[in-house]
């Protein structure tokens, strides 16, 4: 079979040589490639300082969105619940009231809407089900972490995006790397991240 | 013995117990520092700028540590084997020529603890005092795999104490000396024009060969840690051990490898040797000379301390069977054929 | 000041011999053994016979003990798996060293006194050591080393496995 990196040597098990049974030129060897690498180029990223950025499908934790007028998209249709594959997702539905139509877009909304954030798998399946663009994984959070189960179930105080912003229609908006890299430019976290990803 | 020479060999004692004890500390910020480069990482770089203080960190953590005494170990024997460790590793220093001496006011300051004329013999003495700790520790633990370290480190270091003597004899029959401070003196002699490159190397890049290999059984470093084998042995002779009593055998290992560098130096490279030293000597004075040959014994250590780090994440492991024929069938009878080259080199160039 | 270093000495090697025996840890008397040799050397190097001190220290304290140590460590030797001698030995093992006692207190009696204070000599340095050893008693040296290895290809012939046995 065609080996994939071509870098396989076929392995013998032939008499050693005299220069091989005295190993020394091979651990010179080892200890020549070993110094090498002592004067390459590095690879860490210093973390705290420099982020490194989050990928194009990058499936942080749950976002309501809101539209264009500062309103909640959600219709509490259910159809995230019925996708999500963890069972993650329950609702409950609540019909709008009068002078209510600049918090809800539609004339039912989720009173409640909670995800628990043990049970959910970041597929993004409710992403993909939901017919009003209202929830998205785009929070570039990590799985969070916290000291009790209650506090891992996310309800619409975590989720419901905090202000009103009328380019983030979908995903954000603007141009990708703006949307995906963390808030601080830098210039050469960058450049790191170039050197990385073509290597 | 006048009072000011007391004063001055106590004051050079505490010296060098204080870089010997730094320069361990330091290597072991050098060796993750090392280990991090070699594996294209940047190592330690947190505590300080470059991470220097990390040394200080991991002291305070292990000071700190909660001290655990196996119910049924040997406590005296469990506190007395990483104390002999320290100990043996921090005695070899006595004899370590730094300098011929040094010119203050008019006194002859030496810069050699205690020139005893049997010097390299007292080294193989200290060095193979050094195995107690290891093995009473081991003993003490009441542990399987710690016994095992133990009996490992004891077969191990008999086993390469043989193999570094006889490399040696080699070089004591070209220098006709025990004394170290003798050794350092001939190497100062002139080669290929140069003064101060007379160097052993040249004469017994064969018997430097075993030394260095036995120098790493030795110091039970890699490729040839095995009483710490961790894949096979838990932690081998510590494996019980906690607190600072486990920093003291993981420091003896490093003060262990500080001496054997420094040894390295002193009998094959030259000491505090280094081309062209006359002529420093004639132009700059003695001192600065000496303070000179210091930098360069130090440069030449440090440089085997890194080579000791570089060995290490580059060979893998030794299986035991390995260790022992390496030992007994290869480098004992290369160090005695070693030993027939010399006398024969001797004879056919000297007279 | 050296009487005194020599009494400290004289003192620590009798206690770790007394000790030696009166242990029940085999593993502590080992180790009271290796005591007892290094007061031993401190001794040799009063005497100025460095060479003697650290050959002694090498040889003994470093590679035999350890040996022994080695062995020992590996027996697991405590008071139930002790064997039940007879009686019978006990009293060969008390005529026998009787027997030796006496003879050390004779021999010490017919010893001249003049040895207790040596005149400081320069003969225990390796340089003069190895001159003597070589002029005047170049025959029983080469005696010894010959002795030395017979009893090594001895050893080895006995460590060596038969190979018959073997197959």
């Amino acid at each position: 079979m065609q080996s994939l990196s071509n870098r396989s040597k076929q392995v013998s098990q032939k008499e050693m040589t005299f220069m091989e049974s005295i190993y020394l030129p091979a651990i010179i060897g080892g200890l020549m490639i070993t110094i090498r690498h002592f004067f390459a180029k590095k690879i860490t990223i210093r973390y705290p300082e420099i982020k490194k950025l989050f990928s194009k499908n990058w499936r942080g934790v749950h976002v309501l969105k809101k539209d264009e007028q500062g309103r909640e998209r959600c219709t509490a249709c259910g159809l995230c619940a019925l996708s999500c594959p963890a069972e993650a997702i329950t609702m409950e539905a609540a019909e709008r009231k009068k002078g209510e139509e600049n918090l809800y877009r539609e004339e039912k909304y989720a009173a409640r809407y909670e995800i628990n954030m043990l049970r959910c798998i970041f597929c993004g399946l409710c992403e993909e089900a939901c017919p009003k663009e209202a929830i998205f994984l785009t929070n570039e959070e990590l799985a969070p972490s916290r000291m009790d189960r209650g506090e891992l179930i996310f309800g619409k105080d975590k989720l419901v995006e905090k202000q009103h912003d009328p380019d983030n229609k979908k995903r954000g908006g603007g141009p990708l790397e703006e949307r995906l890299f963390h808030s601080k430019e830098n210039s050469s976290y960058k450049s790191t991240f170039e050197g990385i990803s073509n290597s | 013995m006048d009072i000011y020479f007391i004063l001055g060999k106590l004051i050079l004692i505490v010296i060098i117990f204080a870089i010997s004890l730094l320069t361990a500390m330091y290597s072991t910020y050098g060796e993750r520092k090392i280990a991090g480069f070699f594996q294209d990482r940047l190592g330690p770089d947190r505590a300080g700028p470059w991470g220097i203080l990390q040394p200080l960190a991991d002291g305070g953590k292990l000071f700190f540590k909660e001290e655990i005494l196996p119910v049924n170990a040997n406590m005296a024997l469990f506190i007395a084997g990483p104390s002999l460790s320290m100990l043996t590793a921090c005695m070899s220093t006595a004899i370590i020529p730094w300098g011929t001496y040094l010119d203050i006011f008019g006194t002859k300051f030496v810069l050699q603890v205690a020139d005893v004329n049997i010097g390299l013999l007292y080294i193989f003495g200290v060095v193979s005092l050094g195995v107690y700790g290891v093995m009473i520790g081991g003993w003490a633990s009441n542990n399987k795999y710690s016994l095992l370290g133990a009996v490992r480190a004891a077969s191990q270091n008999i086993s390469y104490e043989l193999a570094m003597g006889l490399s040696v004899i080699a070089l004591i029959m070209l220098n006709g000396s025990l004394s170290l401070a003798e050794i350092s003196r001939n190497q100062g002699e002139s080669l290929f024009g140069l003064s101060g490159l007379n160097w052993n190397i040249f004469y017994q890049p064969l018997g430097f060969l075993i030394f260095i290999v036995c120098a790493f059984a030795e110091c039970n470093r890699t490729p040839f840690d095995l009483p710490e084998c961790e894949t096979e042995l838990v932690g081998g002779y510590h494996t019980e051990y906690s607190s600072m009593k486990l920093g003291f055998y993981l420091f003896a290992e490093y003060i262990n490898m500080f001496v054997s560098s420094a040894f390295m130096a002193v009998l094959y490279f030259g000491g505090y040797n280094y081309p062209g030293i006359n002529f420093v000597e004639a132009n700059l004075g003695h001192n600065a000379a000496v303070i000179i040959g210091l930098a360069a014994l130090f440069a030449k250590i440090l440089f085997f301390i890194f080579f000791f780090m570089w060995v290490r994440w580059t060979v893998p492991r030794f299986r035991y069977d390995q260790l022992m024929k390496l030992g007994w069938q290869i480098l004992i009878p290369l160090a005695i054929f070693n030993i027939l080259l010399t006398g024969v080199g001797i004879m056919l160039f000297d007279n | 000041m050296i009487d005194k270093v020599f009494y400290f000495l004289s003192f620590l090697a009798i206690l770790a011999g007394l000790m030696v025996v009166f242990t029940k840890n085999p593993v502590h008397s080992v180790l009271y053994l290796i005591l007892a040799f290094f007061a031993i050397a401190g001794h040799y190097i009063l005497l100025n016979a460095q060479f003697l001190a650290v050959v002694h220290i090498i040889v003994y304290a470093g590679a035999i003990m350890v040996l022994f140590l080695f062995v020992i460590m590996f027996l697991n030797l405590n008071a139930e798996t002790e064997p039940q001698k007879p009686i019978f030995y006990k009293f060969i093992g008390v005529i026998l060293s009787g027997v030796l006692l006496t003879l050390f207190v004779g021999a010490f009696r017919k010893l001249d006194p003049i040895y207790s204070d040596l005149p400081q000599t320069d003969i225990g340095l390796i340089k003069n050591l190895g001159i003597v050893l070589f002029n005047e008693f170049t025959l029983p040296f080469e005696i010894i080393s010959i002795l030395l290895l017979a009893a090594m290809v001895g050893s080895i012939l006995i460590a060596k496995k038969d190979k018959a046995v073997v197959e």
